[in-house]
């Protein structure tokens, strides 16, 4: 079991692998995210209170959903890669992060959108856009952390210890967000969920959020080889590659 | 590059074994496949021109640098682990190009601090180490109107001090005048002789004609 | 003869209050800083007492925030630049428990401070004197994790050049909750209800952040004297 641990591992077993292995997340994802849109766009009834405009939770609520999830993803990469000492495990983590970031936006921007028409105002302070928000802060002080280190290696562990912490301090700020907020509302649920949750509505939601997962492993596999290429150009194992 | 090390080392057994170091800095592979051994009682010089990676070299030997790929052994455990990791630690001392001294305080100040992280000693050890560095004059002054030869002397003291076996010194005569060139070489020859071992970076060559010294070439 | 814990955490202590005694002008810098801070809002809202006391909370909040954060510049890289840290990593002592000694030493020089003038600033942003314990005791409690959270910070970043601005990104989101709970607590006593539900988190965390923090620190730390 190691020994397939191992091979894992290699740079040019995994960059092989990686390649394999992308069309069988890029198809199904167009697919899936394809019957999710359809089933939530077309066939999903309109919301009692809020009409059609609901209907952007299919693109806000998977994207918050991504946000947390790569962000934890990249926490344990970071962490296997500091403990273990696993270069690709590094490589995995520091391709996470824009893609991390993208989401949140992606999540960020959507419930602007759905805000607007709902309550008049580009922006509202609710717990999940504040901490979408925050979330956002901790991607880009990665990213900027990644940045002002010369040194690959350095940047890759003092990243891994960052990412760490950060996984750590995410629950925290989630909850004292929440907490904040509830003050000011009264209503612990935030202002961006529906409800009332159909059936007909939550079947397309969890589809999409499938959709977004292999969508995720897609992009990774394309990201994980070129981060590969970048660290390994000096290697020899390349010029055997296609 | 092989180890200039002498069938001496053998006989007495080697406290610090080092194998195959391989590093890289970014895009550079500094260090390949270095190995050697030292002993107690034994002195290994590196040799090269600048930026052959000497003290690069030292500070992978302490721990500072994590190497590619190779392994270091002190009193034949592995200093990999935690625990091999701090019982080196205890017997080692490194002299760095910066001397780790503070302006504020003063040059009695800055080797207390620096020795008593690592063990208790007696008022008057510090008096005779100042003394034998000639340096005792500037006990009380702050550190910041000391000149660099003397500065250079105080984080030797702390050297001495430290009771370690192995000394890892990078350019240790560095702005220091014949009399301190003398001065190090004297303290190096003492604690060869009482079973320590040195390890060093430097641009002369330090006890020449010695037969406890050895040469590492790098290149 | 081998050294206890504790003697090193003395030693540790006795050194940076030794420094810092000699150079106060330094150490007084940020708490000028927070008085200049607290002035900016009077300055740029409404002087009105009644006003100002609505935002005092979180005024004197932010400011200290800011405040340990421009503080935290101090904290390591003045001993990484001069390679005393690279000897203590290379010490065999348990660099978290150094790290951890530091970090209090610079606390008690940049934390307390605020503590102890945070009733004259209170005053000046006219917060009923009824809140001012609770806001004593939110900042003692709240400084500490502050301090903590910001030594991570200052460890990833004390290796990189003109890095403060880095080190207040990474800093600031991790403290937010700090802010949160922080500020609602003199919130709340200023309107005469219990703080101490928010008290109680706000020990939570400082509690968390003094056991977990310093070995963040030092793993850190030891990435930063690298090169």
């Amino acid at each position: 079991m190691w020994t397939w641990f191992h091979k894992l591992a290699s740079p040019p077993h995994a960059y092989r692998a990686a390649g394999v292995l992308k069309p069988w997340f890029e198809w199904p994802a167009l697919l899936v995210i394809a019957a999710a849109a359809y089933g939530g766009l077309v066939l999903a009834p309109p919301d009692y209170q809020q009409g059609d405009g609901f209907r952007i939770l299919y693109v806000h609520a998977p994207s918050a959903w991504m946000s947390m999830f790569v962000y934890v993803s990249m926490a344990i990469a970071a962490a296997v890669g500091l403990i273990w000492r696993m270069k690709l495990a590094h490589a995995f983590a520091a391709s996470c992060a824009p893609v991390g970031a993208s989401f949140t936006f992606l999540a960020l921007v959507t419930g602007a959108v759905w805000g607007k028409p709902m309550w008049g105002t580009w922006w509202v302070w609710d717990a999940r856009l504040t901490s979408e928000l925050i979330l956002l802060f901790l991607y880009l002080g990665y990213m900027a952390l990644r940045a002002s280190f010369d040194d690959p290696q350095r940047a890759d562990r003092a990243s891994a210890v960052l990412a760490i912490v950060g996984v750590i301090n995410v629950p925290i700020i989630h909850y004292s967000v929440v907490w904040w907020n509830t003050l000011h509302q009264g209503a612990t649920v935030t202002k961006l969920d529906t409800p009332s949750i159909d059936l007909a509505m939550l079947v397309p939601l969890l589809a999409m959020i499938v959709g977004f997962m292999l969508f995720f492993a897609a992009v990774m596999c394309d990201r994980v080889r070129a981060e590969i290429l970048r660290r390994e150009r000096s290697a020899s194992w390349l010029s055997e590659v296609g | 590059m092989q180890a200039a090390s002498a069938s001496m080392s053998q006989a007495l057994g080697s406290l610090l074994e080092v194998n195959t170091l391989d590093l890289w800095r970014g895009d550079r592979h500094v260090l390949r496949n270095v190995s050697f051994t030292v002993g107690p009682g034994q002195f290994l010089q590196l040799i090269g021109p600048n930026g052959v990676g000497k003290t690069s070299l030292l500070r992978v030997v302490c721990g500072l640098l994590p190497p590619e790929s190779g392994d270091i052994a002190w009193r034949g455990r592995s200093v990999a682990g935690r625990a091999g990791r701090e019982q080196f630690h205890g017997e080692l001392a490194y002299l760095a190009h910066a001397n780790a001294l503070k302006g504020d305080l003063t040059a009695h100040e800055n080797l207390r601090f620096g020795v008593e992280l690592r063990r208790t000693v007696e008022l008057d050890a510090y008096q005779r180490t100042m003394a034998a560095l000639e340096i005792d004059r500037c006990a009380l002054l702050p550190e910041r109107v000391l000149s660099a030869g003397q500065r250079r002397r105080l984080a030797l003291a702390r050297v001495l001090l430290s009771a370690a076996t192995l000394w890892v010194l990078d350019e240790p005569t560095t702005n220091l005048d014949m009399a301190g060139f003398k001065v190090v070489e004297d303290c190096i020859s003492e604690h060869l002789e009482a079973g320590g071992c040195v390890l060093a970076a430097a641009h002369h060559r330090l006890l020449e004609g010695d037969p406890r010294a050895l040469a590492l070439e790098l290149d | 003869m081998a050294v206890g814990i504790a003697r090193l955490a003395v030693l540790v202590i006795e050194r940076d209050l030794r420094l810092a005694v000699r150079r106060w002008d330094q150490v007084l810098q940020p708490l000028v800083f927070f008085l200049i801070v607290t002035t900016l809002f009077p300055l740029a809202t409404d002087p009105d007492m009644s006003q100002l006391r609505r935002i005092a909370p979180g005024v004197v909040w932010v400011a200290a925030m800011l405040s340990s954060l421009l503080a935290l510049e101090s904290l390591f890289r003045p001993d990484v630049e001069d390679g005393t840290m690279e000897q203590w990593t290379l010490s065999g002592q348990p660099l978290a428990w150094l790290l951890l000694a530091k970090t209090a030493a610079h606390w008690l020089l940049s934390g307390l401070p605020l503590v102890v003038i945070s009733p004259l600033v209170a005053a000046a942003l006219g917060l009923e004197s009824s809140a001012w314990k609770v806001l004593i005791l939110s900042l003692l409690i709240g400084t500490i994790a502050l301090s903590m959270i910001g030594a991570i910070g200052a460890a990833l970043t004390v290796g990189v050049r003109r890095g403060n601005v880095l080190l207040a990104l990474l800093v600031l989101p991790l403290a937010m909750p700090v802010l949160i709970f922080g500020a609602r607590a003199v919130d709340l006593a200023s309107h005469g209800e219990s703080a101490v539900g928010p008290l109680n988190l706000l020990a939570a965390l400082a509690m968390i952040s003094v056991t977990l923090g310093p070995f963040a620190m030092a793993a850190a730390m030891r990435i930063s004297v690298e090169s």
